[in-house]
């Protein structure tokens, strides 16, 4: 069979020599090594005081995106929906009234918007797939609930906070990432 | 007969009771440090930190430990011999202690004139009482697989059991190649012939080795650790045990540890003996109770590195199957053994004639 990587190696067969036998020294061996791992350095870290700090393609909990007025920018287009591969998301359309003009940036929006956290594999595909750049994963777990229907997000959960009236939450729950991309667009 | 109770030594009682308390308390101490000192060993060979939160650098933490089992609900199963079941981890907790009696843990003091030995008993047949206290402990172990009433209980019971005196024959073997050198029981003597002469261990390195698997078998550590194998084996005789009861097990396991770790730094490692130094000039020089500080810290240094032996081989070697642990104790352990016995026997000989 070839091999898929050049780091395959054949099984040794080799009868065992003497000392390898004696199973002592092979012991001592081992022991040699966790005695070096007494000395190194340490891969963990103190989690409340020190965080590690996320990588920058992470894909966390969803926020759904308002523009610098503080409006919704989502148009309840159902692209996310389509390509989630998990079918985590649903919605329903609504037709934004007259005076709902602070509240909505188009003319239909989405009155009910439900990611279901259990389905969810956090590919970020919903993200890509959104012509209107109002849904991003952030940068924060989804917590862990003791129900099922706590891990169902409604709009409530999802929307992020308004930049207009709270701007330190909203800066906080965008985060790095989708600041980078709104540089880019 | 008033006469013979006034002319008993009564500062003899009180200065062995004193002794008593205080090995006692600082075997218990050393056990509890132990727990730590396990946890932090094994965290810092697998790269972590292991307790830090409870004190400074976790130092609290056996105290945590200490408390969590005792809070935790203690049960003692209906079907069980309820007298026995509580006489189990007492015994196996006495039968740790009680070894301690006759190791001795320095050379004299001098308090106010009267002239103490730092050991609590100096028995001429300090090896064999040893020996005797060892066995009990399996009793321990078997008092409490039996009281469980519970079939998986009593084969782990069994197979503790089984697994202390097989390796005890081995021990017993490897001991006499000792006595041959030694010519004495008493543990005093034989700490004492090393602080003139050389450690028994350049006499006897295979001996020695033979004694260290063995008493890692007696002390139920890794690679002998069945009780521990939860999830493979069933756990071991403590299995209907819970809260403090386990927690006496378990604590008994590090007395066990601590106390091995002082006979073989006693019977091999010279004991007390301050290596590189000439014991006798340095007495003159620093005087008596100096002195014994020096040696007892010596050999807690000794009995320091052989815990920690314990806790490196524990954190590297896989542990034996259970037909593994039977060839090794008696195919190899015991026939290598033997010959040691011989070889050492017919050394001694010749080199007598
Ligand atoms: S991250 Fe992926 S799985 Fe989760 S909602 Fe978006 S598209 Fe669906
Ligand atoms: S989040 Fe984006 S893709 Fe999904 S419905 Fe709203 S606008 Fe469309």
């Amino acid at each position: 069979m070839q091999a898929l990587t050049n780091r395959a190696r054949p099984v040794e067969r080799k009868p065992m020599t003497f000392v390898e036998r004696l199973y002592l020294w092979n012991i001592f061996k081992g022991m040699l090594i966790t005695l070096k791992h007494f000395f190194k350095r340490k891969a963990t870290i103190s989690y409340p005081e020190q965080t590690r700090p996320f990588s920058p393609v992470f894909r966390g909990l969803h926020v759904l995106n308002r523009d610098e007025q503080g409006r919704e920018r989502c148009t309840a287009c159902g692209l996310c929906a389509v390509a989630c591969p998990a079918e985590a998301i649903t919605m329903e359309a609504a037709e934004r009234k007259p005076g709902e003009e602070n509240l909505y940036r188009e003319e239909k929006y989405a009155a009910k918007y439900e990611i279901n956290m259990l389905r969810c594999i956090f590919c970020g595909l919903c993200e890509e797939a959104c012509p209107k750049d109002a849904i991003y994963l952030s940068e924060t777990f989804a917590p862990a609930n003791y129900q099922r229907k706590g891990l169902i997000y409604g709009k409530p959960d999802l929307l992020i906070p308004n930049p207009q009236e709270q701007p330190e939450e909203y800066k906080q729950a965008l985060g790095n990432r989708a600041n980078k991309q709104h540089q880019a667009n | 007969m008033y006469s013979t109770l006034l002319a008993f030594d009564w500062l003899f009682l009180i200065e062995k009771l004193v002794l008593i308390v205080g090995i006692v308390s600082i075997s218990l101490v050393i056990a509890m440090y132990e727990t730590w000192a396990e946890r932090k060993v094994a965290a810092f060979m697998q790269d972590r930190r292991g307790p830090n939160r409870a004190g400074p650098m976790g130092l609290l933490q056996p105290l945590a430990d200490g408390l969590k089992l005792f809070m935790k609900e203690e049960i003692i199963p209906n079907t069980s011999n309820r007298m026995l079941f509580i006489l189990g981890p007492c015994l196996a907790m006495l039968a740790a202690m009680m070894t301690s009696a006759v190791i001795p843990w320095g050379g004299k003091i001098d308090f106010f004139g009267r002239e103490v030995n730092l050991q609590i008993a100096d028995i001429n047949i300090g090896i064999l009482y040893i020996f005797a206290v060892v066995s009990m402990g399996v009793f321990g172990i078997m008092i409490g697989g039996w009281a469980s009433n519970n079939k998986f209980s009593l084969m782990a019971a069994l197979r503790g059991a089984s697994q202390a005196i097989s390796y005890e024959l081995p021990m017993g073997l490897s001991l006499i190649a000792l006595l041959m050198l030694t010519g004495s029981l008493k543990m005093s003597a034989i700490v004492g012939q090393q602080l003139d002469g050389t450690w028994n261990v350049v006499y006897q390195p295979l001996g020695f080795l033979i004694f260290l698997i063995c008493a890692f078998a007696e002390c139920n550590r890794t690679p002998f650790d069945l009780p521990e194998a939860e999830n493979e084996l069933n756990f071991g005789y403590h299995q209907e045990y819970s809260s403090m009861k386990l927690g006496f097990y378990l604590f008994a396991e590090y007395i066990n540890m601590f106390i091995s770790s002082a006979v073989m730094a006693t019977l091999y490692f010279g004991g007390y003996d301050i290596p590189g130094v000439n014991d006798a000039h340095l007495t003159e020089t620093v005087g008596v109770n100096l002195m014994a500080l020096f040696q007892a810290l010596t050999l807690f240094a000794k009995i320091g590195f052989f815990i920690f032996l314990f806790m490196w081989v524990r954190w590297t070697i896989p542990r034996f199957r259970y037909d593994q642990l039977m060839n090794l104790g008696w195919k190899k352990l015991v026939p290598l053994a033997l010959a040691n016995m011989i070889i050492t026997a017919a050394v001694v000989l010749w080199l007598k004639k």
